[in-house]
C-alpha cells in the first residue's frame, strides 16, 4: 500500500488500536509474508546501477532479505526501486510503470538523484521522483554504499510489518469516490 | 475456420486448410510488427529505447532513441568551477569513473600548460588501469548474464568488489572517486596499499581466468556471439568507432601507443588487435585488456618513486592544510581556488585519453574566468550507439541484446 | 604538431580556409568559411597524404555578444598517419545552416543531431535530421548562453509536494 492512503493519525486513538486479536494477527503475518518476499522492479538509469549490481550480487546479497527477484513486468513486481537519475523525458515513463504495478505496492527512492535531483539542478532533470509518484523510503547516497541500501531495504521492511494489512484489500472511501 | 460450428459453409468463405504434412510446413502469412524495447529494460544499459520493425524474428530496421538520462552535464558544469566539474565528469562512464577525471584534467593541462610531476602520474595511471579492469569486467560479467550465463557476472562482480575496495581506501568512494585534481591527484597512497593490491590483482586475474573458461570455449556462447554483428574495418572507422570495438575489426589504434600521454610511453604492454569484428571478438578485446592492464599496474607499482602529488603552483592546486592556515598566502590561495576557481587562460583545447571504451574528448573552451565556457564531451560509446540501425540490418531480434552489451554502451557518458 | 595538415589545407582551398594557427598544447586549427566545409572535409579524407579516415568530433560553441555567434567545430583524426586537426566553423545567428558532412563520414550524423538540439544549428541534407537527447515537446535550444540553466520543461503534471529547500506551493518553485 502506498504512502498516499496510508493515514497515520497523529494520535492513535482507541479505535484503530481496538482492531481485534484476529485482524492483527492477520496483519501481523501478512506484513511479515509481504516483507520478507519483495518481488522489486529495478528501474535502472545510472551510476546507482552499478551499486545495485553489487547488492544484488553474491556479496552484499539482497536474497538474504527476500528480495533476490527481480522482475522485469510491473505487473509482477510489488516493489518499485527507482535506481539513478529521472529526468523529465523520462518522467512519464516512470508514471507509467508505476501506474501499472498492482497493490500493494511500495517505492524506495535508490540514491539522491532519485530522492531529490542530486546535484543535478537544470533543465533536464526532476528534482526527486516524489514530485512524481509516492515514494515510502528515500536511500541517499551517490551512489549509496550497499550497506546503506540494505539498511533502507530493512527500514522498509519495519514500515511493511507496521502497516495495517488485510485479508481483502478495498480501497478507503475518499479514494474510491474521488478518482 | 467455420465448419466447426455445423452451419453450412458459405461460398464466399475460404475452404478449410488441408491436413497434410506439407501443409504444415507452408509459410504462414506473417505481418510485420513494430515493438518497442522501452528505456526502462534490463538489456539496455541506461536508458535507451529502440524501436524495432520485426518481420517474425528479423530485424528488418530499427531506430535508437537516447535522451532518457540526459543530464545536462555540460549545461551545469558552465556555472560551476573547473574544479567543481571533477564530480560531474565522474558519473559520465561511471563504470571506469577515474579515467573521466584523467580526461578532463589532462585537458585543463593542455589549457594552462602544466606538467604533472612523475608520481601523480603514475598514480593517475593506477587508478585508470583499475577502473579499466573494472568496466571491462562489468561488461563481460553484463554480456553473460543477459546470454544467460548468470555465474560469469557474480564472479565479474565479486572482482569488481573486490577492486573496489581497494579504490575506496584510497579515493575514499566505490564508484565516483572525484581523485584526480588539475595538477595532479587529491592524495597519495596509505600505508600497505601496494601489497594489498597486488594480492587483489591476483585474485581478479584468477577470476577472470575463471570467467574465461567458462565462457570463451562455451559452445553456446560461440554460438551466440560469432559472426554476429560483424564490422569490417572500413566501416568502423566511417562510423567513428574507437577503443576495444575499432581494435576488434582490424585497425590497430590506441591512443596510448599512438599519442602516448601520462607515463604509457614508459611502460611495456601490448595491444590486442581483433580480425572480424564481430561480437565475440568485442568479447575477447576486453578479456586481453584486462590482461595487459594487470601487467601495466605491476610495472607502475615497481617503477613509482616517491615524490609530489601535485604540481607545487598555488595557483592551481590547493596549498596543503598547515599552510593555509599558517601563512597568508595558503589562505589567500586557498580562498581564491574555492571562491572563484583555477584560472585557466583563454583560448579552447581538445584533450584526449584511451578510456575504457574508446576515445574519450574533451573540448574546453576558456573565457580567461575560472568557470568554463564550453565543455564540449566526446562520448566514446556514441559513435557504437548510432551505428547499431546499420550493423544490425537484417539480424535477428536475440543478436540485439548480446551486440548492445558487446559495444557497452554507458547511459551517462552517451546521454551526457 | 607539424603544420602540415593546416598548411596543405591553405594551400589548396585558398579562400575557404584562413588563418591557420596553433593553439595551446600544439592542437592544428584552420578557421573554415561554411560553404566549403563539405568540400574541406573530403579533401581531407580522400587525399592520400593526409587520410582523415575517423569520423570527426563535431561540436559547437555558442559566442553570446560576438558577431558571428556560433561556431562548429570539427575535431578530425587519421589513424593512418597519427595526426589532427581542427576546424572552426563559423556560423552567424542570421543564417543557422551549415552542410552536412554525412556523406564524407556516415558517424558525424549523431555529432550534428547533437549540435541542432543544443543549440539550434541546421544541417540540410542530413539524413535524420531530429533532436537527440530532448523531446520532441521541448522547446528551445538549451546550451545556448541565453537559456536558463534551471528552465525545465516538465512533460507531466508534477505533484504538490511540500519542498523545504524552496518554500512550499508550485508557484515559488522554479
Amino acid at each position: 500500500m502506498a504512502s498516499e492512503i496510508d493515514i497515520v493519525p497523529a494520535v492513535a486513538t482507541r479505535r484503530e488500536e481496538a482492531t481485534g486479536f484476529f485482524q492483527g494477527l492477520v496483519s501481523k503475518s501478512l506484513g511479515w509474508a509481504r516483507k520478507n518476499s519483495l518481488y522489486q522492479y529495478p528501474f535502472v538509469t545510472a551510476c546507482c546501477g552499478m551499486e545495485y549490481m553489487s547488492v544484488a550480487s553474491a556479496r552484499y546479497d539482497i536474497a538474504r532479505f527476500g528480495a533476490e527477484v527481480p522482475r522485469f513486468s510491473p505487473r509482477q513486481a510489488d516493489l518499485l526501486l527507482v535506481v539513478g537519475t529521472v529526468n523529465c523525458k523520462q518522467a512519464p515513463v516512470l508514471k507509467r510503470i508505476y501506474e501499472q504495478m498492482a497493490e500493494p505496492k511500495w517505492v524506495i527512492a535508490f540514491g539522491v538523484c532519485a530522492s531529490s535531483g542530486g546535484f543535478y539542478d537544470n533543465y533536464a532533470t526532476v528534482q526527486g521522483i516524489d514530485r512524481l509518484v509516492p515514494v515510502d523510503v528515500y536511500i541517499p547516497g551517490c551512489p549509496p554504499r550497499p550497506e546503506q541500501v540494505l539498511d533502507g531495504l530493512i527500514l522498509l521492511q519495519k514500515k511493511i510489518q507496521a502497516q495495517q494489512h488485510k485479508l481483502i484489500d478495498r480501497l478507503p472511501a475518499q479514494l474510491a469516490a474521488g478518482k | 475456420m467455420s465448419t466447426h460450428t455445423g452451419r453450412a459453409a458459405e461460398p464466399t468463405e475460404k475452404p478449410p486448410p488441408p491436413m497434410g504434412s506439407e501443409a504444415l510446413d507452408a509459410p504462414v502469412d506473417s505481418k510485420e510488427m513494430i515493438i518497442n524495447l522501452g528505456p526502462s529494460h534490463p538489456a539496455t544499459h541506461g536508458t535507451c529505447r529502440i524501436v524495432a520493425h520485426l518481420d517474425g524474428e528479423n530485424l528488418r530496421s530499427m531506430r535508437v532513441d537516447i535522451g532518457y538520462l540526459h543530464r545536462g552535464f555540460e549545461k551545469s558544469c558552465e556555472s560551476v568551477t573547473w574544479g567543481q566539474c571533477f564530480p560531474y565528469t565522474d558519473r559520465l562512464n561511471y563504470v571506469s569513473a577515474t579515467m573521466n577525471n584523467v580526461g578532463f584534467a589532462l585537458a585543463v593541462e593542455k589549457l594552462c600548460g602544466l606538467q604533472v610531476p612523475d608520481r601523480a602520474q603514475y598514480l593517475r595511471v593506477v587508478v585508470s588501469e583499475m577502473h579499466r579492469i573494472c568496466d571491462h569486467l562489468t561488461m563481460v560479467g553484463a554480456m553473460g548474464l543477459e546470454l544467460g550465463a548468470m555465474t560469469a557476472f557474480l564472479y565479474a562482480i565479486e572482482a569488481r568488489d573486490h577492486l573496489w575496495d581497494r579504490l575506496t581506501e584510497l579515493c575514499g568512494a566505490r564508484l565516483t572517486s572525484n581523485y584526480v585534481r588539475v595538477g595532479g591527484v587529491s592524495r597519495d597512497l596509505p600505508d600497505g596499499w601496494v601489497p594489498k593490491t597486488l594480492a587483489t590483482l591476483d585474485r581478479t586475474a584468477e577470476l577472470r581466468d575463471v570467467i574465461d573458461a567458462l565462457l570463451t570455449r562455451n559452445r553456446i556462447f560461440m554460438d551466440r556471439t560469432r559472426g554476429v554483428a560483424a564490422v569490417s574495418r572500413e566501416q568502423a572507422l566511417d562510423f567513428g568507432y574507437t577503443g576495444p570495438c575499432l581494435r576488434a575489426s582490424g585497425e590497430p589504434f590506441d591512443l596510448r601507443k599512438a599519442a602516448p600521454y601520462l607515463v604509457y610511453d614508459r611502460l611495456d604492454f601490448d595491444i590486442p588487435v581483433g580480425a572480424s569484428g564481430d561480437n565475440f571478438d568485442r568479447y575477447l578485446m576486453r578479456i586481453e585488456e584486462m590482461k595487459q592492464s594487470d601487467r601495466i599496474l605491476r610495472q607502475c607499482f615497481q617503477k613509482m618513486e616517491p615524490g609530489d602529488i601535485g604540481v607545487r603552483d598555488f595557483r592551481y592546486v590547493m596549498p596543503p592544510k598547515p599552510e593555509v592556515y599558517g601563512t597568508i598566502e595558503g589562505l589567500m590561495a586557498h580562498f581564491k581556488l574555492v571562491m572563484e576557481g583555477i584560472q585557466v587562460p583563454a583560448g579552447e583545447a581538445y584533450g584526449y585519453t584511451e578510456a575504457a571504451n574508446g576515445e574519450l574528448g574533451f573540448y574546453l573552451v576558456s573565457d580567461g574566468s575560472g568557470r568554463p565556457y564550453k565543455l564540449g564531451l566526446r562520448a566514446p560509446g556514441w559513435p557504437m550507439v548510432a551505428s547499431m540501425p546499420r550493423v544490425l540490418k537484417d539480424a535477428l531480434l536475440a543478436d540485439l541484446v548480446p551486440t548492445f552489451d558487446s559495444f557497452n554502451m554507458i547511459g551517462g557518458e552517451v546521454e551526457q | 604538431m607539424s603544420q602540415a595538415v593546416a598548411k596543405a589545407l591553405v594551400e589548396r582551398f585558398p579562400g575557404v580556409a584562413h588563418d591557420a594557427y596553433v593553439g595551446p598544447g600544439g592542437d592544428d586549427v584552420v578557421f573554415v568559411k561554411k560553404e566549403g566545409i563539405a568540400e574541406v572535409c573530403r579533401f581531407l579524407k580522400e587525399d592520400p597524404a593526409l587520410r582523415f579516415n575517423l569520423a570527426p568530433y563535431i561540436t559547437a560553441v555558442d559566442y553570446l555578444g560576438q558577431d558571428p555567434r556560433f561556431e562548429v567545430v570539427y575535431n578530425c583524426t587519421s589513424t593512418a598517419r597519427g595526426h589532427r586537426v581542427r576546424l572552426r566553423v563559423k556560423v552567424p545567428e542570421s543564417d543557422l545552416q551549415v552542410p552536412t558532412v554525412t556523406g564524407v563520414w556516415s558517424g558525424a550524423d549523431w555529432f550534428e543531431r547533437y549540435c541542432f538540439d543544443m543549440y539550434g544549428i541546421r544541417f540540410p541534407g542530413h539524413p535524420d535530421h531530429r533532436r537527440l537527447f530532448m523531446y520532441d515537446e521541448f522547446v528551445g535550444h538549451p546550451l545556448r548562453k541565453d537559456y536558463p540553466l534551471r528552465g525545465r520543461q516538465p512533460l507531466t503534471p508534477e505533484r504538490d509536494v511540500p519542498d523545504l529547500y524552496r518554500g512550499p506551493g508550485p508557484e515559488t518553485r522554479d
